[in-house]
């Protein structure tokens, strides 16, 4: 067997100079996906976005408002109207079936503290749909 | 005009992620992704697995940070090939950092790669990277109320390797507690006390990641 030492340093990702939090990658994401089916559409402005966020995941929407505003001037996006809805963790027993919602941090059955759920809702993270103005 | 989308916000790194997963099918390569906090012993507990594990699989490591390249240093100086990606501020490593990383090493040689996250409790929990299964380390001064606090990174844990058991006595740790929060959020999570500076305790973390290397080998077979 042959152990071939080798080291290599990869030089940061050039993407944006605020690229400080994840929540602007999740930005950027959000800005060239809308700006795709703005633009395939013939759109000449987009008037709202609308995401929908599960509690469950690692995401501040004041940080994604932040990140927002920061990339989406000079974007087709530029002026639109940002509308984020939380989605609450639901689950579902795996002894006793009830179906229930919880929070981040206990999602044992309340009824019959099984610890063999599963996670129904909460975990989402998408683009629902988009609002466009269309050149008359 | 309204235009349904229903489109994943991390779609485009899901799918490179996916294209690295396959790259190391083809090649037959485990790839654990490490999370934990700054000083928490990530790349102590690398160095430590390495050295039971290297007899028996040829590894690599990927290195995030921010900034600098010590711990790549750190891993080169035991003789294992090690890539050192700089995020240049960014508080997780994607996808696509990935496979240019996998493009930087020599993949027919390797058996198992380990990636040592960007130290941090949050941001790189939701990143798929490719990886066959994340793990995480708690270290005792951290505290054992850490689950309650990060849920998120407990969740997506397979292995919790609590790290710096040598000190207990000195920090009000309680480790019982810290059982039963990890229990509410992650019950299938494997939870491994070591001390990567005595040895304490890895034989069985060891032991653990074995066998899932084995189990995914068998699987791909």
């Amino acid at each position: 067997m042959t152990m071939r030492t080798r080291t290599a340093w990869l030089k940061p990702m050039a993407r944006t100079k605020t690229d400080t939090m994840h929540e602007f990658s999740l930005m950027q994401s959000v800005l060239e996906n809308v700006e795709a089916t703005a633009r395939q559409a013939g759109a000449s402005r987009v008037c709202e976005i609308r995401l929908v966020i599960g509690e469950m995941r690692e995401v501040m929407t004041d940080a994604m408002e932040f990140a927002f505003e920061a990339l989406a001037p000079q974007t087709i996006s530029e002026g639109a109207t940002l509308t984020m809805t939380l989605v609450k963790p639901r689950s579902r027993c795996g002894q006793c079936g009830v179906e229930f919602e919880h929070d981040r941090f206990h999602w044992s059955c309340p009824d019959c503290d099984s610890l063999a759920t599963e996670l129904l809702a909460g975990r989402e993270l998408h683009i629902e749909a988009i609002e466009v103005d269309l050149p008359s | 005009m309204r235009l349904d989308m229903e489109k994943p916000i991390l779609d485009l790194n899901d799918r490179l992620a996916a294209e690295n997963r396959a790259l190391l099918n083809g090649h037959g390569i485990f790839m654990l992704d490490l999370l934990a906090s700054p000083g928490a012993g990530k790349t102590s507990l690398i160095l430590a697995t390495i050295e039971q594990l290297r007899a028996d699989y040829r590894i690599a490591v990927i290195e995030g940070d921010i900034a600098s390249d010590v711990d790549a240093q750190r891993i080169k100086e035991q003789g294992i090939p090690a890539v050192q990606i700089n995020t240049g501020g960014a508080c997780h490593l994607e996808a696509q950092m990935i496979r240019r990383a996998l493009d930087a090493l020599d993949l027919e040689s390797l058996d198992l790669i380990v990636i040592e996250n960007v130290g941090n409790l949050v941001c790189p929990t939701d990143f798929y990277l490719g990886e066959d299964l994340k793990a995480m380390i708690l270290s005792v001064p951290e505290g054992h109320d850490k689950p309650l606090k990060y849920p998120g990174v407990f969740q997506a844990a397979s292995a919790i390797v609590l790290n710096k058991v040598d000190t207990l006595g000195c920090f009000d740790f309680d480790e019982r507690e810290f059982r039963i929060s990890v229990e509410q959020i992650n019950p299938r999570a494997a939870i491994f006390p070591v001390s990567a500076k005595t040895g304490s305790g890895l034989g069985l973390w060891v032991q653990w990641l074995a066998d899932r290397i084995a189990k995914a080998r068998t699987g791909q077979e």
